[in-house]
């Protein structure tokens, strides 16, 4: 389809959607209004039944657990995906590695300095999400975009070192399966697929929730390493890997890069 | 409460239509930040702490950084 | 104000799908798709929104008080970071075309094709 007939279809298109749509929309609940049938019973259980506070994380890990499981492992395949994807072309070859005196003593310096701190953050997001907003998904992509102030502080090979590829795809397989196997044991104990079988504590406790701080600690080191690995495929695509017909191709990319920075 | 939803909304479709216009795919990568960072207040307005922090770390970081991989790796617009 | 929230997200969504036929760059049409994916999250939310609720979270209010839908929220929460990756299979798609062909116009590969 040639760029003028894609126009014409979304001119035909666009506005039989606006109406349709439109109507759509004047038939939904009025906005900010009482009827949330499904809300209410999600909260009752999870107040009443398994003394989750942050009623999100116990729809998500519990209530509706195994939508999460679909979620968890469409993740997975888009990243081996990717993966697969950006795997070096034969006639590429690693060139034009960024010289890490290039970064301001500032940048680096903030970059070092928060560090510690967004992997602290993501830690506790994840530790936290039956308490508090938050949970695996969140707390995993903030440890992982933290992890990766180490790039920004100019120390792209520090960061290769710290987070080999082959234990990031580890991390995430064990972080996947062990989702699964939680859900198998909710079968074993308690009769049906990751049903909530461990005792679900105190409300507002850490300990609280049952299976869903487990669930939720599954999730983060799956999201966390699938993150990386989606990172640090297009960081080696980006900076690392360039075609290379001739070897002189080297100081010129050094250069180019230095001209982009 | 309505007002801040409200202005949360208007500034949301704006952001997002600018990020449509942007053609430049380099400067977009920086439109998109910026839209993802107006979902997360129109999500955090919309009392939904949860879905503000996931949009949050992943509209206004990890995807405008994926994109401007890509961009640096095929060599920016021709 | 009873719809707008419902049709700022048709905008969205049909803004997305007007950069997504027009664009001329690969890349730019993963960024009007995920403009135009964004149009869900903000319908969901606005379904499940209860005026002058709180957030659906018991950590510091009192079990009972009036909260706004939770069920949306761990629907829109659990996409966002899952579109990301799925995101990242699409622009390693484009890395891919480049590398193959060269381009990253949607019609020069259309010309390339015939």
């Amino acid at each position: 389809m040639t760029h003028r007939w894609r126009l014409v279809l979304f001119v035909v298109a666009a506005p039989a959607f606006a109406v349709l749509f439109f109507l759509a929309a004047r038939g939904l609940p009025v906005f900010g209004s009482e009827f949330h049938p499904y809300g209410d019973r999600a909260v009752e259980i999870a107040t009443r039944q398994r003394t989750t506070a942050n009623v999100v994380s116990s729809v998500n890990f519990d209530q509706r657990a195994i939508d999460t499981l679909g979620e968890e492992f469409i993740l997975f395949g888009s990243v081996i995906g990717t993966i697969v994807l950006l795997r070096p072309a034969p006639e590429e070859r690693e060139v034009g590695r960024r010289p890490a005196g290039g970064v301001l003593p500032t940048t680096r310096l903030a970059g070092y300095l928060l560090l510690p701190v967004s992997v602290l953050v993501g830690l506790y997001v994840i530790a936290h999400g039956q308490l508090s907003p938050g949970g695996g998904f969140q707390g995993g992509v903030v440890l992982a975009t933290g992890w990766h102030l180490l790039y920004v502080a100019g120390r792209y090979a520090a960061l290769r070192r710290a987070a080999p590829p082959t234990v990031m795809e580890i991390i995430e397989s064990v972080g996947a399966a062990a989702f699964a196997a939680v859900g198998l044991a909710g079968l074993v104990i308690g009769g049906a697929f990751l049903v909530n079988f461990l005792p679900v504590g105190t409300f507002n406790d850490l300990i609280s929730g049952g299976t869903v701080p487990v669930l939720n600690g599954a999730v983060g080191m799956a999201v966390a390493a699938a993150i990386v690995l989606l990172l640090s495929g297009f960081l080696e695509q980006a900076v690392v890997l360039r075609r290379s017909p001739e070897p002189r191709v080297d100081s010129s990319i050094v250069a180019r890069s230095k001209e982009h920075r | 409460m309505m007002l801040l939803i409200l202005l949360a909304l208007g500034l949301v479709a704006v952001t997002g239509t600018i990020v449509v216009l942007t053609r430049e795919p380099a400067c977009q990568a920086v439109t998109l930040s910026v839209f993802g960072l107006t979902l997360s207040i129109l999500f955090m307005t919309m009392q939904a702490p949860d879905v503000a922090l996931s949009q949050l770390a992943i509209g206004t970081a990890v995807v405008p950084l994926m994109i401007m991989l890509t961009i640096q790796k095929i060599g920016g617009p021709r | 104000m009873t719809t707008l929230p419902y049709l700022v997200a048709g905008w969205l969504f049909l803004v997305g799908c007007y950069g997504l036929v027009t664009s001329r760059n690969l890349v730019h049409t993963v960024a009007c798709l995920t403009v135009a994916q964004s149009a869900t999250y903000v319908l969901l939310l606005a379904v499940g929104f209860r005026s002058g609720a709180t957030a659906p979270v018991f950590a510091d209010v009192p079990v009972g008080t009036r909260v706004v839908d939770p069920v949306v929220q761990a629907l829109s929460l659990t996409d966002i970071v899952v579109s990301a990756t799925v995101t990242a299979v699409l622009l390693a798609l484009t890395i891919q075309i480049h590398k193959r062909h060269g381009t990253v116009d949607p019609d020069e590969l259309r010309a390339l094709r015939d």
